[in-house]
């Protein structure tokens, strides 16, 4: 009952003009974002830490959240329409909605993905509102050794799960774990790897490592691979609306879409691309039109766009409750609390109600506004995909370069920027994973903290990170999933 | 129509650069924004400018980095000799020059003035055995080892209020285990699961976790009792040590006499200002004000005490 008289408090602040106002606009831009292909909310939200500083942390947190659910809807507007995902999370929605698209459909399409957005997207608020206070309250009772364990496990899972190779991933892991150690070491005051550069004595920072990453890499690559030509669109045609039988076949996926995304966006390495896999595959296999699939079946946008997000929501439960972020955007967004001088976690629901219940609040909030702006303004939104990208993509990366030397006026920053960003783009061409990197980077300081208090308050003794069960039990499943594909190979090999 | 909508945005830009060249004060704020050290600058000249002490315009600079040694080095670069040039520092600044090896010394600056100061904490979990502070430091000197204490980073306020207790209580510093952790909140989660013996940290961080019942604090400090929180002082425990996390004002190096002189003055004014009084209450800062060369010599004496403690401890040669 407390956490719902806390809710409408936080109701009472998201619904303030003003941050009425900075969820508007945050859904606005999330949903623009999403529809040009290769931006994305992490690099959004990277871009606009500079620009809000200056804002209210709780006004800018409701912008970043009408940014991350407003991703994921413009994301299946660009598939639906141009057959190229805007967002990673939209993969599997080209599959089905173009295809329905192109069969004159588009409109149902657009609508499924719309409403099962918005379906997914409150369902999964309610889980997030309940459950994030009692898994808040498990932070007292993780140990360092537990800490670092959950860490491990981090690690293992992401570099195993993203990427197209384990030693891509752990290559990218690695680069972000070595960028970590950059600066004063806390436990000693003595500098590491500044190479007498006392500009490097706070360490590397997230955001010039995100935005050079994301912008400066990503824009390099589009650059490169840029034709003239360009996609073709679809125009919308035939029936606006959903028919009685597309509401029957939507709901059920609609509703497993949701169960699948919440809890996979919420574990290490989740993200939103594998619950929408999962979610395809699923719903072609129970699907009654097994025919339909490749050719435009509506449960294939149905359950997929229901579950990316489910999972968008799904991320913030590690992120708020532990200060654990398990993708990319949930990577930045903890940058942006650290900017503030917040620590996600456990504290921030007793020192900052008013920020998290307010967040929380505005998901729902942001979550209509989406539903209001994508149904009926959708041929708007498509016309952004006729920007000329050239200019598109110069114009970010002029925002960018300047994004970046407003946080700090440093010199050293804009180099740090190009090197980062050359880094970038030499990882995208070769198809190394970007998302480990920056869970190295934030998440390494973390594990040598912890393993380090740990050691020291065991007095050295190693035996003292598997003291607690929960270290064993993460310890273990993050060696499974290392080990896991080796051994299953070697019994099928046996069989 | 459009040309015109495009020049308007510069003019602003250039009316704000033209603005910040006629600025006559310049002050460096060597932390990122939002945080203390660029709070007590910016509120200071609000108050100044309330209370009609000083009303022209200033121009801020914020440099962060390394307890404030990276802007205090630019800080010298670019202003040494200019009249009317200020720099906020703390506490912090005095460890990390020592443990940075970084070149600045603080005795090249002019000491204009000591403003705020938040005063430290030792707390248990509540369910630990030790109930007084004598008891916690009784259990320190059987067996430091096992008696982990976590606190802010290595050379740090913290770590020095602990080393200055352990040195009165004839615990050789060296022995101390002491853990350094990412936040308060994080030292505050050690001591409530038992991987921490004790914490030590400002009181903002501690008192309602106190209030909450989850941590007992066993003694501050601050010369005397602090209003509002029943908790004895390190001196009434019997061990005669006081220590502060401080704030105040540096002048640039040889600034001339005269507008020294001033920048104290106006300082001094501040302290005793109804504007400043309300800008404590609402920060929740302590006063701690001294002024010129009474503060040359305070920061000596800081520079000192706070070096020989990181000897001690092995922090610096």
């Amino acid at each position: 009952m407390e956490t719902f008289s806390l809710l409408l408090q936080g109701f009472g602040i998201a619904l303030q003009p003003i941050n009425l106002f900075w969820a508007f606009l945050g859904s606005l831009l999330g949903t623009a974002i999403g529809v040009l292909p290769g931006i994305g909310p992490a690099l959004t939200i990277a871009l606009l830490l500079p620009v809000t500083i200056s804002i209210a942390p709780t006004s800018a947190f409701i912008m970043f959240a009408g940014v991350l659910y407003g991703a994921m809807y413009g994301g299946s507007t660009t598939s639906i329409l141009i057959n190229t995902p805007g967002e990673a999370g939209s993969m599997m929605t080209a599959l089905e909605g173009n295809k329905m698209a192109r069969a004159g459909r588009g409109a149902a399409a657009l609508a499924t993905a719309a409403i099962g957005s918005f379906i997914a997207g409150t369902i999964s608020t309610v889980l997030l509102t309940f459950s994030a206070p009692a898994i808040a309250e498990l932070a007292f009772y993780f140990r360092p050794a537990d800490y670092f364990a959950l860490t491990v496990l981090a690690f293992t899972s992401v570099a195993v799960v993203m990427g197209t190779s384990r030693v891509r991933g752990f290559i990218s892991l690695f680069l972000g774990l070595a960028l970590g150690l950059v600066g004063i070491d806390q436990m000693t005051g003595q500098a590491r790897l500044t190479f007498g550069i006392p500009a490097l004595f706070d360490g590397i920072e997230l955001t010039v490592v995100l935005v050079s990453l994301f912008a400066v890499g990503e824009i390099l690559y589009v650059a490169s691979r840029y034709r003239k030509d360009g996609s073709e669109m679809t125009p919308i045609r035939g029936q606006v609306w959903m028919s009685r039988e597309d509401w029957k076949r939507s709901w059920k996926p609609w509703l497993r879409g949701t169960a699948l995304g919440f809890p996979i966006g919420a574990l290490p390495g989740g993200g939103s691309e594998i619950p929408t896999m999962l979610s395809y595959t699923l719903e072609r296999k129970l699907t009654k039109h097994p025919e339909e699939f490749g050719k435009g079946a509506i449960e294939g946008v149905a359950g997929p766009e229901a579950a990316n997000n489910a999972a968008a929501a799904g991320i913030l439960i590690p992120l708020l409750t532990l200060g654990l972020p398990t993708s990319a955007t949930a990577a930045v967004l903890l940058a942006a609390f650290q900017n503030y001088g917040l620590q996600p976690g456990p504290f921030l629901f007793t020192s900052n109600p008013d920020l998290v219940w307010g967040l929380i609040a505005s998901l729902y909030v942001g979550n209509t506004v989406l539903l209001v702006l994508n149904l009926p303004l959708v041929g708007i939104w498509v016309r952004l995909l006729s920007i000329p990208a050239p200019q598109l993509y110069a114009g970010i990366l002029v925002f960018a370069t300047i994004g970046i030397w407003g946080v700090a006026n440093s010199v050293v920053d804009l180099v740090v920027m190009v090197l980062v960003g050359i880094a970038g783009y030499v990882m995208r061409v070769y198809d190394f994973p970007i998302a480990p990197v920056l869970i190295g980077l934030i998440l390494g300081p973390m594990a040598e903290q912890q393993l380090r208090t740990a050691l020291a308050a065991g007095q050295g003794n190693p035996l003292v990170l598997v003291s607690t069960p929960l270290s064993v039990v993460f310890l273990v499943i993050a060696a499974l999933f290392l080990l896991a594909p080796v051994l299953i190979r070697r019994l099928r090999a046996n069989a | 129509m459009n040309f015109r909508k495009a020049l308007l945005p510069l003019a602003v830009l250039a009316a704000m650069v033209a603005g910040s060249a006629q600025a006559q004060v310049n002050v460096m704020l060597p932390a990122n924004p939002g945080g203390g050290w660029d709070s007590t600058g910016r509120q200071a000249f609000q108050a100044m400018n309330d209370a009609g002490i000083y009303t022209g315009a200033v121009n801020f600079t914020n440099k962060g980095g390394a307890g404030g040694t990276i802007g205090l080095a630019e800080f010298q670069g670019a202003y040494t000799g200019k009249p009317d040039a200020l720099a906020v520092f703390g506490a912090i600044t005095v460890g990390s020059i020592i443990l940075n090896k970084s070149p600045i010394d603080l005795a090249d600056f002019r000491p204009v003035a000591r403003l705020t100061a938040e005063y430290l904490v030792i707390a248990v979990a509540d369910s630990s055995p030790h109930q007084s502070l004598q008891d916690l430091v009784e259990a320190m000197k059987a067996d430091p080892g096992a008696t982990p204490i976590g606190g802010g980073s290595a050379g740090g306020v913290d770590h020095i209020a602990l080393a200055l207790l352990a040195q009165a209580a004839d615990i050789p510093v060296s022995d101390l285990n002491y853990i350094p952790q990412a936040s308060g909140a994080e030292t505050v989660t050690g001591i409530v699961n038992g991987t921490l013996a004790a914490g030590i940290s400002g009181i903002s961080e501690f008192q309602q976790f106190a209030e909450q019942g989850r941590i007992r604090i066993l003694g501050i400090t601050s010369a005397e009792r602090k209003e509002g929180l029943d908790v004895p002082t390190f001196k009434e425990a019997g061990y005669d040590i006081e220590i502060a996390n401080w704030r105040g004002i540096l002048g640039s190096p040889d600034m001339p006499e005269d507008n020294y002189q001033t920048w104290v003055d106006r300082f001094t004014q501040l302290n005793e200002s109804e504007a400043w009084a309300k800008v404590l209450e609402t920060q929740g800062w302590d006063q701690f004000f001294i002024a010129g060369e009474e503060f040359g010599s305070f920061i000596q004496e800081e520079n000192e005490r706070i070096g020989a403690i990181l000897k001690e401890a092995g922090l610096a040669e």
